[in-house]
Protein backbone atom coordinates (compact mmCIF):
# COMPACT_ATOMS: atom_id res chain seq x y z
CA UNK A 1 0.00 0.00 0.00
CA UNK A 2 1.41 3.22 -1.10
CA UNK A 3 -1.22 5.24 1.62
CA UNK A 4 0.72 6.17 4.50
CA UNK A 5 -1.35 6.55 8.01
CA UNK A 6 -1.43 9.78 9.39
CA UNK A 7 -4.61 8.74 11.68
CA UNK A 8 -8.32 9.01 10.99
CA UNK A 9 -8.68 12.96 11.18
CA UNK A 10 -6.12 13.39 8.48
CA UNK A 11 -7.77 10.53 6.49
CA UNK A 12 -11.27 11.92 6.51
CA UNK A 13 -9.82 15.87 5.73
CA UNK A 14 -7.69 14.05 2.78
CA UNK A 15 -10.74 12.27 1.51
CA UNK A 16 -12.81 15.38 1.46
CA UNK A 17 -10.05 17.07 -0.70
CA UNK A 18 -10.90 14.23 -2.58
CA UNK A 19 -14.78 14.99 -3.17
CA UNK A 20 -14.56 18.63 -2.39
CA UNK A 21 -13.16 20.02 -6.25
CA UNK A 22 -15.36 17.59 -8.30
CA UNK A 23 -18.64 18.07 -5.79
CA UNK A 24 -17.81 22.24 -6.50
CA UNK A 25 -17.65 21.57 -10.19
CA UNK A 26 -20.82 19.81 -10.23
CA UNK A 27 -22.92 22.53 -8.18
CA UNK A 28 -21.08 25.21 -10.49
CA UNK A 29 -22.75 23.34 -13.06
CA UNK A 30 -26.23 23.33 -12.21
CA UNK A 31 -25.69 26.69 -11.21
CA UNK A 32 -24.56 27.22 -14.97
CA UNK A 33 -27.71 25.31 -16.54
CA UNK A 34 -29.75 27.67 -13.94
CA UNK A 35 -30.78 25.13 -11.05
CA UNK A 36 -30.21 28.10 -8.46
CA UNK A 37 -31.77 30.88 -10.60
CA UNK A 38 -35.86 29.34 -10.88
CA UNK A 39 -36.82 33.01 -12.35
CA UNK A 40 -34.23 32.84 -15.00
CA UNK A 41 -36.13 33.21 -18.36
CA UNK A 42 -34.84 29.89 -20.14
CA UNK A 43 -35.00 28.60 -23.85
CA UNK A 44 -37.10 25.15 -22.05
CA UNK A 45 -39.35 27.83 -20.10
CA UNK A 46 -40.60 29.75 -23.50
CA UNK A 47 -41.45 26.53 -25.08
CA UNK A 48 -43.39 25.12 -22.67
CA UNK A 49 -45.12 28.78 -22.05
CA UNK A 50 -45.59 28.86 -25.62
CA UNK A 51 -47.30 25.33 -25.87
CA UNK A 52 -49.32 26.12 -22.44
CA UNK A 53 -50.39 29.37 -24.46
CA UNK A 54 -51.89 26.98 -27.43
CA UNK A 55 -48.80 26.51 -29.83
CA UNK A 56 -49.66 23.25 -31.43
CA UNK A 57 -45.87 22.21 -32.20
CA UNK A 58 -45.72 18.40 -33.96
CA UNK A 59 -43.12 19.09 -36.35
CA UNK A 60 -44.30 23.15 -36.67
CA UNK A 61 -43.02 25.55 -35.60
CA UNK A 62 -43.75 26.95 -32.01
CA UNK A 63 -44.68 30.71 -33.44
CA UNK A 64 -45.54 31.89 -36.84
CA UNK A 65 -47.19 28.33 -37.67
CA UNK A 66 -49.43 29.02 -40.43
CA UNK A 67 -47.00 30.10 -43.40
CA UNK A 68 -45.70 29.31 -46.95
CA UNK A 69 -42.65 29.40 -49.13
CA UNK A 70 -41.53 32.17 -51.43
CA UNK A 71 -38.66 32.68 -53.91
CA UNK A 72 -37.21 35.24 -55.62
CA UNK A 73 -34.35 37.48 -55.95
CA UNK A 74 -33.09 41.09 -54.25
CA UNK A 75 -31.20 43.71 -56.16
CA UNK A 76 -29.37 46.71 -53.95
CA UNK A 77 -29.99 49.92 -55.10
CA UNK A 78 -26.25 50.57 -54.16
CA UNK A 79 -27.53 53.73 -52.23
CA UNK A 80 -26.96 52.01 -48.28
CA UNK A 81 -23.20 50.49 -49.50
CA UNK A 82 -21.92 53.65 -48.19
CA UNK A 83 -23.84 52.59 -45.09
CA UNK A 84 -22.58 48.72 -44.97
CA UNK A 85 -20.09 46.29 -46.41
CA UNK A 86 -22.86 43.64 -46.78
CA UNK A 87 -22.82 42.04 -50.14
CA UNK A 88 -26.57 42.02 -50.38
CA UNK A 89 -26.61 46.34 -50.57
CA UNK A 90 -24.22 46.10 -53.53
CA UNK A 91 -24.88 43.53 -55.53
CA UNK A 92 -27.95 42.64 -58.48
CA UNK A 93 -29.75 39.39 -58.68
CA UNK A 94 -29.02 38.18 -55.68
CA UNK A 95 -30.70 34.87 -54.70
CA UNK A 96 -33.78 34.95 -51.97
CA UNK A 97 -35.93 32.64 -50.09
CA UNK A 98 -38.51 33.59 -47.69
CA UNK A 99 -41.65 33.12 -45.91
CA UNK A 100 -45.11 34.16 -45.41
CA UNK A 101 -46.98 33.52 -42.33
CA UNK A 102 -49.42 34.08 -39.79
CA UNK A 103 -47.49 35.15 -36.36
CA UNK A 104 -49.46 32.67 -34.09
CA UNK A 105 -48.65 29.21 -32.98
CA UNK A 106 -51.47 27.11 -34.87
CA UNK A 107 -50.71 25.66 -38.52
CA UNK A 108 -54.37 25.29 -39.43
CA UNK A 109 -56.06 29.00 -37.29
CA UNK A 110 -58.05 30.58 -40.07
CA UNK A 111 -56.90 33.38 -41.69
CA UNK A 112 -57.80 37.11 -40.15
CA UNK A 113 -56.80 40.62 -41.08
CA UNK A 114 -56.11 41.54 -37.27
CA UNK A 115 -53.52 38.52 -37.12
CA UNK A 116 -49.72 40.27 -37.26
CA UNK A 117 -48.19 38.65 -40.83
CA UNK A 118 -44.78 38.31 -40.96
CA UNK A 119 -42.38 38.13 -44.12
CA UNK A 120 -39.05 36.15 -43.17
CA UNK A 121 -36.24 36.28 -46.12
CA UNK A 122 -32.97 34.54 -46.80
CA UNK A 123 -30.36 36.50 -48.95
CA UNK A 124 -28.09 33.72 -50.38
CA UNK A 125 -25.47 36.10 -52.37
CA UNK A 126 -23.28 33.41 -54.23
CA UNK A 127 -19.81 35.28 -53.24
CA UNK A 128 -20.63 36.25 -49.44
CA UNK A 129 -22.14 34.98 -46.11
CA UNK A 130 -25.55 35.14 -45.71
CA UNK A 131 -28.21 37.30 -44.34
CA UNK A 132 -31.41 36.13 -42.60
CA UNK A 133 -34.28 38.30 -41.39
CA UNK A 134 -37.39 37.97 -39.92
CA UNK A 135 -39.83 40.86 -39.69
CA UNK A 136 -43.62 41.50 -38.75
CA UNK A 137 -45.96 43.93 -40.14
CA UNK A 138 -46.39 45.94 -36.69
CA UNK A 139 -44.68 48.86 -36.39
CA UNK A 140 -43.11 48.13 -33.37
CA UNK A 141 -42.86 44.97 -30.76
CA UNK A 142 -44.88 45.73 -27.35
CA UNK A 143 -41.65 43.43 -25.64
CA UNK A 144 -38.41 45.19 -24.12
CA UNK A 145 -36.50 42.28 -22.79
CA UNK A 146 -36.86 38.17 -22.13
CA UNK A 147 -38.42 38.86 -18.77
CA UNK A 148 -41.56 40.85 -21.00
CA UNK A 149 -41.53 38.27 -23.63
CA UNK A 150 -42.18 35.33 -20.57
CA UNK A 151 -44.55 37.61 -18.90
CA UNK A 152 -46.44 37.95 -22.08
CA UNK A 153 -46.75 34.25 -22.84
CA UNK A 154 -48.03 33.20 -19.72
CA UNK A 155 -50.76 36.11 -19.98
CA UNK A 156 -51.69 34.07 -23.47
CA UNK A 157 -52.42 30.64 -21.47
CA UNK A 158 -55.17 28.72 -22.38
CA UNK A 159 -57.60 28.82 -19.32
CA UNK A 160 -58.53 24.90 -20.04
CA UNK A 161 -62.18 25.74 -19.18
CA UNK A 162 -62.91 28.26 -21.66
CA UNK A 163 -60.18 27.12 -24.35
CA UNK A 164 -58.99 30.89 -24.63
CA UNK A 165 -56.63 33.39 -22.95
CA UNK A 166 -58.20 35.01 -19.73
CA UNK A 167 -59.03 38.11 -20.79
CA UNK A 168 -58.50 39.87 -17.66
CA UNK A 169 -54.75 38.38 -17.02
CA UNK A 170 -54.36 39.93 -20.79
CA UNK A 171 -55.74 43.08 -19.96
CA UNK A 172 -53.38 42.62 -16.52
CA UNK A 173 -50.26 42.38 -18.18
CA UNK A 174 -49.80 46.20 -19.90
CA UNK A 175 -51.10 47.36 -15.78
CA UNK A 176 -47.91 45.34 -15.19
CA UNK A 177 -46.26 46.41 -17.78
CA UNK A 178 -46.84 50.27 -18.25
CA UNK A 179 -43.70 50.96 -20.42
CA UNK A 180 -45.37 48.66 -23.07
CA UNK A 181 -48.81 51.03 -23.51
CA UNK A 182 -47.46 53.03 -26.11
CA UNK A 183 -46.65 49.81 -28.04
CA UNK A 184 -49.70 48.42 -27.34
CA UNK A 185 -51.68 51.06 -28.57
CA UNK A 186 -49.64 51.59 -31.71
CA UNK A 187 -49.96 47.92 -32.56
CA UNK A 188 -53.81 48.28 -31.75
CA UNK A 189 -54.20 50.98 -34.23
CA UNK A 190 -52.25 50.58 -36.53
CA UNK A 191 -53.21 50.78 -40.31
CA UNK A 192 -54.20 46.85 -41.66
CA UNK A 193 -54.06 45.96 -45.30
CA UNK A 194 -55.82 43.47 -47.46
CA UNK A 195 -53.66 40.66 -47.79
CA UNK A 196 -49.73 39.73 -47.46
CA UNK A 197 -48.97 41.48 -50.69
CA UNK A 198 -49.65 44.89 -49.80
CA UNK A 199 -48.32 44.96 -46.53
CA UNK A 200 -45.21 46.65 -44.61
CA UNK A 201 -43.24 43.95 -42.55
CA UNK A 202 -40.67 45.99 -40.05
CA UNK A 203 -37.76 44.22 -38.74
CA UNK A 204 -38.98 45.43 -35.28
CA UNK A 205 -35.48 45.46 -33.61
CA UNK A 206 -32.17 47.76 -34.59
CA UNK A 207 -29.58 46.60 -35.97
CA UNK A 208 -25.92 48.43 -36.70
CA UNK A 209 -25.02 48.56 -40.49
CA UNK A 210 -21.01 48.95 -40.72
CA UNK A 211 -19.28 50.61 -43.05
CA UNK A 212 -15.71 49.71 -44.83
CA UNK A 213 -14.45 52.61 -42.63
CA UNK A 214 -16.02 50.81 -39.67
CA UNK A 215 -18.35 53.45 -39.01
CA UNK A 216 -21.74 52.03 -37.94
CA UNK A 217 -24.95 53.69 -37.70
CA UNK A 218 -27.96 52.03 -36.21
CA UNK A 219 -30.96 51.50 -38.41
CA UNK A 220 -34.21 49.58 -38.16
CA UNK A 221 -35.91 48.51 -41.84
CA UNK A 222 -38.76 47.58 -43.17
CA UNK A 223 -39.94 46.00 -46.54
CA UNK A 224 -42.67 48.47 -48.31
CA UNK A 225 -44.84 47.31 -50.80
CA UNK A 226 -44.28 48.42 -54.28
CA UNK A 227 -48.17 47.16 -55.37
CA UNK A 228 -51.05 49.52 -54.45
CA UNK A 229 -51.94 49.21 -50.51
CA UNK A 230 -55.71 48.77 -49.93
CA UNK A 231 -56.85 48.47 -46.10
CA UNK A 232 -58.53 45.01 -44.94
CA UNK A 233 -62.03 44.22 -46.26
CA UNK A 234 -64.72 41.57 -45.07
CA UNK A 235 -63.31 38.38 -44.17
CA UNK A 236 -64.63 35.66 -46.73
CA UNK A 237 -65.44 32.46 -45.45
CA UNK A 238 -61.96 30.82 -46.50
CA UNK A 239 -59.99 29.91 -44.00
CA UNK A 240 -56.93 30.50 -46.23
CA UNK A 241 -57.93 33.41 -47.89
CA UNK A 242 -55.06 35.53 -47.21
CA UNK A 243 -52.63 32.64 -48.40
CA UNK A 244 -54.71 31.93 -51.38
CA UNK A 245 -55.24 35.43 -52.66
CA UNK A 246 -51.18 35.63 -51.86
CA UNK A 247 -50.68 32.42 -54.60
CA UNK A 248 -53.16 34.10 -56.76
CA UNK A 249 -50.90 37.30 -57.23
CA UNK A 250 -47.75 35.34 -57.25
CA UNK A 251 -48.90 33.61 -60.01
CA UNK A 252 -50.44 36.31 -61.88
CA UNK A 253 -46.92 38.73 -61.42
CA UNK A 254 -44.09 38.82 -59.45
CA UNK A 255 -44.73 40.89 -55.78
CA UNK A 256 -42.16 43.46 -55.24
CA UNK A 257 -40.92 45.35 -52.07
CA UNK A 258 -38.45 48.06 -51.26
CA UNK A 259 -36.24 47.68 -48.52
CA UNK A 260 -36.74 50.93 -46.69
CA UNK A 261 -33.41 51.44 -44.22
CA UNK A 262 -34.37 54.14 -41.41
CA UNK A 263 -31.61 55.65 -40.14
CA UNK A 264 -32.06 56.20 -36.28
CA UNK A 265 -32.00 59.77 -35.39
CA UNK A 266 -30.37 61.95 -32.28
CA UNK A 267 -33.55 60.86 -29.64
CA UNK A 268 -34.13 57.21 -31.04
CA UNK A 269 -33.82 54.52 -28.45
CA UNK A 270 -31.88 51.81 -30.74
CA UNK A 271 -31.90 49.01 -28.18
CA UNK A 272 -35.65 48.82 -27.20
CA UNK A 273 -37.79 47.58 -30.02
CA UNK A 274 -40.83 48.82 -27.76
CA UNK A 275 -39.85 52.39 -28.71
CA UNK A 276 -41.25 54.29 -32.04
CA UNK A 277 -38.68 55.86 -33.91
CA UNK A 278 -39.22 59.72 -34.97
CA UNK A 279 -41.22 60.74 -37.73
CA UNK A 280 -38.63 62.43 -40.19
CA UNK A 281 -35.63 59.91 -39.78
CA UNK A 282 -33.77 59.63 -42.82
CA UNK A 283 -34.99 57.08 -45.20
CA UNK A 284 -32.78 54.91 -47.54
CA UNK A 285 -34.22 52.75 -50.19
CA UNK A 286 -32.12 50.07 -50.23
CA UNK A 287 -33.13 47.95 -52.93
CA UNK A 288 -35.99 45.79 -54.10
CA UNK A 289 -37.20 42.45 -53.22
CA UNK A 290 -38.99 40.55 -56.04
CA UNK A 291 -40.54 37.22 -54.84
CA UNK A 292 -41.63 35.33 -57.87
CA UNK A 293 -42.63 31.98 -56.89
CA UNK A 294 -44.40 30.42 -54.37
CA UNK A 295 -44.81 26.88 -52.62
CA UNK A 296 -46.20 24.88 -49.65
CA UNK A 297 -44.22 24.42 -46.78
CA UNK A 298 -44.82 20.61 -47.31
CA UNK A 299 -41.38 20.13 -49.47
CA UNK A 300 -40.65 23.80 -49.97
CA UNK A 301 -37.06 25.42 -49.67
CA UNK A 302 -38.43 27.13 -46.14
CA UNK A 303 -38.96 24.92 -44.18
CA UNK A 304 -36.24 23.10 -43.18
CA UNK A 305 -34.33 26.63 -42.20
CA UNK A 306 -34.81 28.92 -39.11
CA UNK A 307 -34.90 32.75 -39.84
CA UNK A 308 -32.51 33.20 -36.60
CA UNK A 309 -32.15 37.48 -36.97
CA UNK A 310 -28.43 37.12 -35.97
CA UNK A 311 -27.33 34.92 -38.97
CA UNK A 312 -26.19 38.58 -39.77
CA UNK A 313 -23.30 38.90 -42.69
CA UNK A 314 -20.30 41.09 -41.77
CA UNK A 315 -21.70 45.17 -42.46
CA UNK A 316 -24.59 44.17 -40.30
CA UNK A 317 -24.00 43.56 -36.63
CA UNK A 318 -27.11 42.80 -34.01
CA UNK A 319 -27.67 46.20 -32.02
CA UNK A 320 -27.65 45.42 -27.74
CA UNK A 321 -31.13 44.97 -27.88
CA UNK A 322 -31.83 41.92 -25.73
CA UNK A 323 -35.38 40.73 -27.77
CA UNK A 324 -32.77 39.90 -30.71
CA UNK A 325 -31.34 37.41 -28.55
CA UNK A 326 -34.52 36.26 -27.06
CA UNK A 327 -35.43 35.40 -30.46
CA UNK A 328 -32.40 33.99 -31.62
CA UNK A 329 -32.23 31.45 -28.73
CA UNK A 330 -36.09 30.69 -29.17
CA UNK A 331 -35.79 29.73 -32.54
CA UNK A 332 -33.06 27.65 -32.87
CA UNK A 333 -34.80 25.85 -29.43
CA UNK A 334 -38.31 26.01 -31.23
CA UNK A 335 -36.00 24.50 -34.94
CA UNK A 336 -34.37 21.87 -32.61
CA UNK A 337 -38.23 20.96 -31.48
CA UNK A 338 -39.80 20.73 -34.36
CA UNK A 339 -36.78 18.64 -36.21
CA UNK A 340 -37.54 15.92 -34.17
CA UNK A 341 -40.81 15.56 -34.54
CA UNK A 342 -43.08 13.95 -37.47
CA UNK A 343 -44.96 17.05 -39.07
CA UNK A 344 -48.73 16.57 -40.26
CA UNK A 345 -49.59 18.67 -43.47
CA UNK A 346 -49.82 22.03 -43.93
CA UNK A 347 -52.76 24.15 -44.44
CA UNK A 348 -50.95 25.93 -47.65
CA UNK A 349 -50.90 22.37 -49.47
CA UNK A 350 -49.11 21.99 -52.70
CA UNK A 351 -52.50 21.78 -54.42
CA UNK A 352 -52.74 25.14 -53.00
CA UNK A 353 -50.04 26.41 -54.85
CA UNK A 354 -49.63 24.87 -57.76
CA UNK A 355 -49.40 27.21 -60.72
CA UNK A 356 -53.15 27.24 -62.45
CA UNK A 357 -53.86 24.82 -64.74
CA UNK A 358 -51.42 22.32 -63.34
CA UNK A 359 -54.11 21.44 -61.00
CA UNK A 360 -57.99 20.63 -61.66
CA UNK A 361 -60.87 20.91 -58.82
CA UNK A 362 -58.93 24.15 -57.08
CA UNK A 363 -61.24 25.21 -54.76
CA UNK A 364 -63.40 28.67 -56.01
CA UNK B 1 8.88 1.44 -5.81
CA UNK B 2 8.48 5.07 -7.71
CA UNK B 3 8.94 3.89 -11.50
CA UNK B 4 6.60 6.59 -11.99
CA UNK B 5 8.27 9.33 -14.17
CA UNK B 6 6.56 13.00 -15.23
CA UNK B 7 4.50 13.47 -18.32
CA UNK B 8 6.77 15.58 -20.63
CA UNK B 9 6.22 19.15 -21.07
CA UNK B 10 4.55 19.32 -24.28
CA UNK B 11 2.14 17.04 -22.33
CA UNK B 12 1.76 18.45 -19.55
CA UNK B 13 1.00 22.47 -21.20
CA UNK B 14 -2.03 20.47 -23.53
CA UNK B 15 -3.23 18.93 -20.95
CA UNK B 16 -3.58 22.18 -18.56
CA UNK B 17 -4.65 24.00 -21.78
CA UNK B 18 -7.65 21.73 -22.67
CA UNK B 19 -8.25 21.62 -19.31
CA UNK B 20 -9.22 24.67 -18.91
CA UNK B 21 -10.48 25.05 -22.27
CA UNK B 22 -12.72 22.30 -21.78
CA UNK B 23 -14.43 23.37 -18.51
CA UNK B 24 -15.06 26.39 -19.93
CA UNK B 25 -16.69 24.91 -22.80
CA UNK B 26 -18.70 23.03 -20.82
CA UNK B 27 -19.93 25.94 -18.37
CA UNK B 28 -20.76 28.31 -21.61
CA UNK B 29 -22.34 25.37 -23.22
CA UNK B 30 -24.79 24.41 -20.37
CA UNK B 31 -25.39 28.01 -19.75
CA UNK B 32 -26.30 29.37 -22.93
CA UNK B 33 -27.97 26.58 -23.95
CA UNK B 34 -30.61 27.40 -21.33
CA UNK B 35 -30.53 31.25 -21.82
CA UNK B 36 -32.08 33.34 -24.18
CA UNK B 37 -29.63 36.45 -22.51
CA UNK B 38 -28.62 38.81 -22.21
CA UNK B 39 -24.79 37.09 -22.92
CA UNK B 40 -26.21 34.11 -25.10
CA UNK B 41 -25.17 35.62 -28.12
CA UNK B 42 -21.53 36.66 -26.95
CA UNK B 43 -21.14 32.80 -25.74
CA UNK B 44 -22.53 31.51 -28.66
CA UNK B 45 -20.11 32.97 -30.35
CA UNK B 46 -16.77 32.13 -28.05
CA UNK B 47 -18.38 28.73 -28.41
CA UNK B 48 -17.92 28.00 -31.99
CA UNK B 49 -14.03 28.56 -31.69
CA UNK B 50 -13.32 27.63 -28.41
CA UNK B 51 -14.89 24.00 -29.44
CA UNK B 52 -12.62 24.01 -33.05
CA UNK B 53 -9.75 24.78 -30.71
CA UNK B 54 -10.36 22.18 -28.81
CA UNK B 55 -10.96 19.87 -31.64
CA UNK B 56 -7.31 20.64 -32.63
CA UNK B 57 -5.47 20.32 -29.53
CA UNK B 58 -7.35 17.21 -28.91
CA UNK B 59 -6.07 15.77 -32.38
CA UNK B 60 -2.52 17.00 -31.67
CA UNK B 61 -2.54 15.54 -28.56
CA UNK B 62 -3.57 12.34 -29.30
CA UNK B 63 -0.61 12.29 -32.13
CA UNK B 64 1.63 13.67 -29.37
CA UNK B 65 0.00 10.62 -27.12
CA UNK B 66 0.68 7.93 -29.64
CA UNK B 67 4.75 8.94 -29.69
CA UNK B 68 5.63 9.80 -26.55
CA UNK B 69 4.62 6.27 -23.91
CA UNK B 70 3.14 8.04 -21.00
CA UNK B 71 3.74 7.07 -17.60
CA UNK B 72 3.14 3.31 -16.10
CA UNK B 73 0.59 3.35 -13.28
CA UNK B 74 2.11 2.03 -10.00
CA UNK B 75 2.80 -1.69 -10.43
CA UNK B 76 0.91 -2.80 -7.31
CA UNK B 77 -2.13 -0.61 -8.64
CA UNK B 78 -5.63 -2.57 -8.74
CA UNK B 79 -5.71 -4.51 -11.93
CA UNK B 80 -9.54 -3.46 -11.85
CA UNK B 81 -8.33 0.11 -11.81
CA UNK B 82 -5.68 0.41 -13.96
CA UNK B 83 -8.67 -0.79 -16.54
CA UNK B 84 -10.95 1.89 -15.22
CA UNK B 85 -8.25 4.33 -15.63
CA UNK B 86 -7.25 3.60 -19.00
CA UNK B 87 -11.14 3.05 -20.48
CA UNK B 88 -11.79 6.58 -19.02
CA UNK B 89 -8.31 7.83 -20.75
CA UNK B 90 -9.92 6.28 -23.86
CA UNK B 91 -13.23 7.93 -23.73
CA UNK B 92 -11.77 11.39 -22.80
CA UNK B 93 -9.93 11.39 -26.04
CA UNK B 94 -13.07 9.92 -27.99
CA UNK B 95 -14.83 12.83 -26.44
CA UNK B 96 -12.86 15.24 -26.92
CA UNK B 97 -12.76 14.84 -30.65
CA UNK B 98 -16.35 13.82 -31.23
CA UNK B 99 -17.81 16.88 -29.14
CA UNK B 100 -16.48 19.62 -31.50
CA UNK B 101 -17.45 17.40 -34.53
CA UNK B 102 -20.96 16.36 -33.35
CA UNK B 103 -21.83 20.40 -32.66
CA UNK B 104 -19.95 21.58 -36.31
CA UNK B 105 -22.07 18.51 -37.91
CA UNK B 106 -24.97 19.73 -36.64
CA UNK B 107 -25.02 23.48 -37.33
CA UNK B 108 -24.12 21.97 -41.07
CA UNK B 109 -27.35 19.77 -41.42
CA UNK B 110 -29.34 22.80 -39.12
CA UNK B 111 -28.70 24.79 -42.66
CA UNK B 112 -26.75 27.07 -40.39
CA UNK B 113 -24.06 29.51 -41.47
CA UNK B 114 -21.38 28.74 -38.86
CA UNK B 115 -19.09 31.80 -38.30
CA UNK B 116 -15.68 30.95 -36.85
CA UNK B 117 -13.90 34.33 -36.26
CA UNK B 118 -16.07 37.78 -36.93
CA UNK B 119 -18.52 36.98 -39.34
CA UNK B 120 -16.29 36.60 -42.66
CA UNK B 121 -14.57 33.78 -41.46
CA UNK B 122 -17.34 30.72 -42.16
CA UNK B 123 -16.55 26.91 -41.26
CA UNK B 124 -17.67 24.84 -44.29
CA UNK B 125 -20.60 22.35 -43.67
CA UNK B 126 -19.53 18.76 -42.99
CA UNK B 127 -22.83 17.24 -43.91
CA UNK B 128 -25.26 18.02 -46.30
CA UNK B 129 -28.69 19.76 -45.00
CA UNK B 130 -30.87 17.54 -42.96
CA UNK B 131 -33.12 19.12 -40.72
CA UNK B 132 -33.66 15.69 -38.92
CA UNK B 133 -29.69 15.26 -38.53
CA UNK B 134 -29.92 18.36 -37.24
CA UNK B 135 -32.79 17.35 -34.70
CA UNK B 136 -30.59 14.34 -33.63
CA UNK B 137 -26.80 15.71 -33.28
CA UNK B 138 -28.52 18.51 -31.33
CA UNK B 139 -29.80 15.84 -29.18
CA UNK B 140 -26.48 13.75 -28.97
CA UNK B 141 -24.53 17.12 -28.22
CA UNK B 142 -26.28 17.68 -25.07
CA UNK B 143 -25.87 13.95 -23.96
CA UNK B 144 -22.11 13.69 -25.32
CA UNK B 145 -21.36 16.98 -23.32
CA UNK B 146 -22.99 15.76 -19.94
CA UNK B 147 -20.90 12.53 -20.52
CA UNK B 148 -17.96 14.76 -20.84
CA UNK B 149 -18.48 16.26 -17.80
CA UNK B 150 -19.52 13.51 -15.83
CA UNK B 151 -16.04 11.68 -16.93
CA UNK B 152 -14.08 15.15 -16.41
CA UNK B 153 -15.26 15.28 -12.51
CA UNK B 154 -14.18 11.06 -12.56
CA UNK B 155 -11.39 11.96 -13.57
CA UNK B 156 -10.57 15.20 -11.08
CA UNK B 157 -11.34 12.98 -8.14
CA UNK B 158 -9.47 9.46 -9.64
CA UNK B 159 -6.17 12.24 -9.55
CA UNK B 160 -7.09 13.61 -6.59
CA UNK B 161 -7.82 10.11 -5.12
CA UNK B 162 -3.87 9.15 -6.40
CA UNK B 163 -2.44 12.99 -5.17
CA UNK B 164 -4.11 12.66 -1.45
CA UNK B 165 -5.11 9.13 -0.29
CA UNK B 166 -2.83 6.62 -2.39
CA UNK B 167 0.32 9.71 -2.70
CA UNK B 168 1.65 7.62 -5.50
CA UNK B 169 3.18 10.32 -7.59
CA UNK B 170 0.29 9.64 -10.03
CA UNK B 171 -1.20 13.29 -9.56
CA UNK B 172 2.91 14.94 -9.76
CA UNK B 173 3.27 12.92 -12.87
CA UNK B 174 0.89 15.93 -14.72
CA UNK B 175 1.11 19.05 -12.28
CA UNK B 176 4.67 18.49 -12.55
CA UNK B 177 5.33 18.81 -9.05
CA UNK B 178 8.23 16.22 -8.67
CA UNK B 179 7.45 12.44 -8.49
CA UNK B 180 9.04 12.73 -4.55
CA UNK B 181 7.57 16.31 -3.04
CA UNK B 182 4.03 16.41 -1.78
CA UNK B 183 2.48 18.99 -3.75
CA UNK B 184 -0.91 19.35 -1.34
CA UNK B 185 0.60 20.02 1.25
CA UNK B 186 -1.63 17.82 3.53
CA UNK B 187 -0.04 15.17 5.57
CA UNK B 188 3.75 14.43 5.83
CA UNK B 189 6.14 13.00 3.02
CA UNK B 190 7.63 9.83 3.07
Amino acid sequence: MATKSSGPPGVALRWAGVVAAPAALALGFLWAGGGFSPHRVTQDRLMSEMHASGSYGHGFRRRHAKGVCVGGWFDASGTAAHLSDAAVFRERHVPVVGRFALAVGQPDVADNPATVRSMALRFMPPDAPEWRTGMNDPPVLALRDARDASDQFLTQRIDPSTGKPDPASMNGFLTNHPWLQKAADEIAHRFVSSGFADDTYHSLDSFLLVASDGAKTPVRWAMVPAQSVAPADERTGDPNYLFRNLVAEIHEHPLQWHLMMTLAGAHDAVDDPSQIWADDDRQIDAGTLTLATVESEDGGPCTGISFDPLALPPGIVPSADPILQVRSAAYMRSFFLRSGETRGPSAVSPVMTATPGQVEGKRS
Amino acid sequence: MNVITQFSLLSRVLHWLMAASILVMLFIGLFMASSVGPHYHRLVTIHRPLGIAILVLALLRLANRLRTPAPLLPAEFPPLLKLAARASHVLLYMLMIALPLVGWGMLSAGGYPIPLWGQSVLLPPILPHDPTMWAWLRSAHTVLAFALFGLVLAHIGAALFHGLIRRDGVLQSMTGGGNTSNATGIGKTS
